[in-house]
């Protein structure tokens, strides 16, 4: 599931909310600069409405754009749920989703720790391999490794220094 | 009992050790098995050196134990400890581990030397290192005539040289470039797997790290064991 939709469920979690709401809490803790245009919102929550993963309320009275409010549906909070858990394929550039998910589980009250030791063991083993072929295969192929490590090990840092400023980051994003 | 310990040829278990008022591991249990290379990481201050100094025999724990091939460490006096660190564990630390005074091959020779072994086979014994850690003409050079890559090539066949159980090495290429951390650490792990040799590799590192079969995280003196979950 690419990021949007799980974190707009991930607020929704949180409390119901309409799609304004939605659309500027997203931008205010996961956009980083980068507004979610209202078209994106409206059809991220239809998609998810129709999936089962969450359930719009009746149009409630009021001037300006649409006004339903969605909750969150236990299939959804169980997508939620797989989504933390999970971590990403280690590869280059993968900020955006780390940020996310690291925000997201303070936000919710979830163990960001856990998941964080979850990827650093899951960034360590695609280590191990990129080693591997470092040491067996040619130098193309080492040089290829090489710059992947480094972008392994650029997460690793931020991983390290994440966990320990994650007191101070639950005190900015829990309501 | 001793539950990490079974078929594990090192271990820790629930070990706890302070510096005056500073407590430096709280309970922390990991187990090695045999040939296995496990890296030990953690930020600074963790507890990770400290770690390695328990497992292996340095610093006595005040509480939990400390095992070595089915038979307690922690409650060794200190000669019988000595021994054991002498006969079956070998060391690599991050600088300053070589005897001055000594050539590469005595310097290399030296566990040997202090085992009671003949020096002419102590010396002997020794070369065969340079050999394999590509140290070859550096036999008679002194460690201040020594790069800092080579003086740990020469601390790598010292700590390998009495053929040990277990190999420490704390912070190994901590003070080299990373291209000669890199042949350290290939010198290193492929003598080690030729040995058998397990190995506690200490490191902040994750470019060394991944050297190993297994990585530990210690954090505020306990063993982090992260669930496993494939991406």
């Amino acid at each position: 599931m690419s990021v949007v939709p799980v974190t707009l469920l991930g607020l929704l979690e949180r409390q119901p909310s309409h799609g304004y709401d939605l659309k500027r809490d997203y931008d205010t803790y996961f956009g980083r600069g980068k507004a979610l245009p209202f078209g994106q919102v409206y059809a991220t929550l239809a998609r998810l409405a129709r999936d089962g993963k969450a359930a719009a309320g009746e149009i409630e009275p009021g001037a300006g754009p649409e006004r339903k409010r969605y909750a969150i549906t236990p299939r959804g909070r169980a997508e939620v749920e797989a989504w933390l858990a999970e971590p990403v394929e280690p590869e280059p550039h993968l900020q955006t989703v780390l940020f996310a998910k690291v925000v997201l589980a303070l936000m919710l009250g979830r163990e960001a720790d856990t998941y964080l030791d979850a990827q650093r063991a899951a960034h360590l083993q695609r280590m191990r391999e990129l080693t591997a072929i470092r040491r067996n295969g040619g130098v193309v192929d080492a040089l290829l490794a090489d710059h992947a490590m480094f972008h392994l090990e650029a997460d690793l840092r931020w991983i390290d220094v994440t966990n320990s400023r994650l007191s101070a980051l639950a005190q900015v994003v829990r309501p | 009992m001793k539950p990490e310990v079974d078929g594990s040829v090192v271990a820790a278990c629930a070990v706890v050790k302070s510096f005056g008022p500073t407590p430096a591991l709280r309970g922390a249990s990991v187990a090695a098995g045999a040939g296995e290379i496990v890296a030990v990481m953690g930020p600074s201050g963790s507890g990770k050196s400290t770690l390695l100094h328990c497992l292996a025999g340095i610093l006595i724990p005040e509480a939990g134990q400390v095992w070595y091939a089915g038979g307690r460490v922690d409650t060794l006096d200190e000669s019988a400890r000595s021994s054991l660190r002498r006969d079956r564990f070998g060391f690599v630390f991050q600088t300053g581990q070589l005897v001055p005074e000594l050539t590469a091959e005595e310097n290399v020779a030296l566990p040997l030397l202090l085992a009671g072994t003949r020096r002419a086979k102590a010396i002997a014994e020794a070369r065969e290192w340079f050999d394999r850690l590509g140290l070859d003409g550096l036999e008679q050079r002194r460690s201040s005539e020594l790069s800092g890559g080579q003086a740990q090539r020469v601390a790598v066949a010292r700590g390998m040289v009495a053929h040990p159980a277990v190999l420490f090495a704390d912070e190994p290429t901590g003070s080299l470039d990373s291209l000669a951390g890199e042949q350290v650490m290939n010198l290193l792990t492929d003598a080690a797997r030729a040995e058998g040799t397990t190995v506690i590799l200490v490191t902040h590192d994750p470019r060394v790290a991944a050297y190993a079969d297994r990585e530990v995280i210690v954090r505020d003196g306990q063993v982090i064991s992260p669930n496993r979950v494939s991406p």
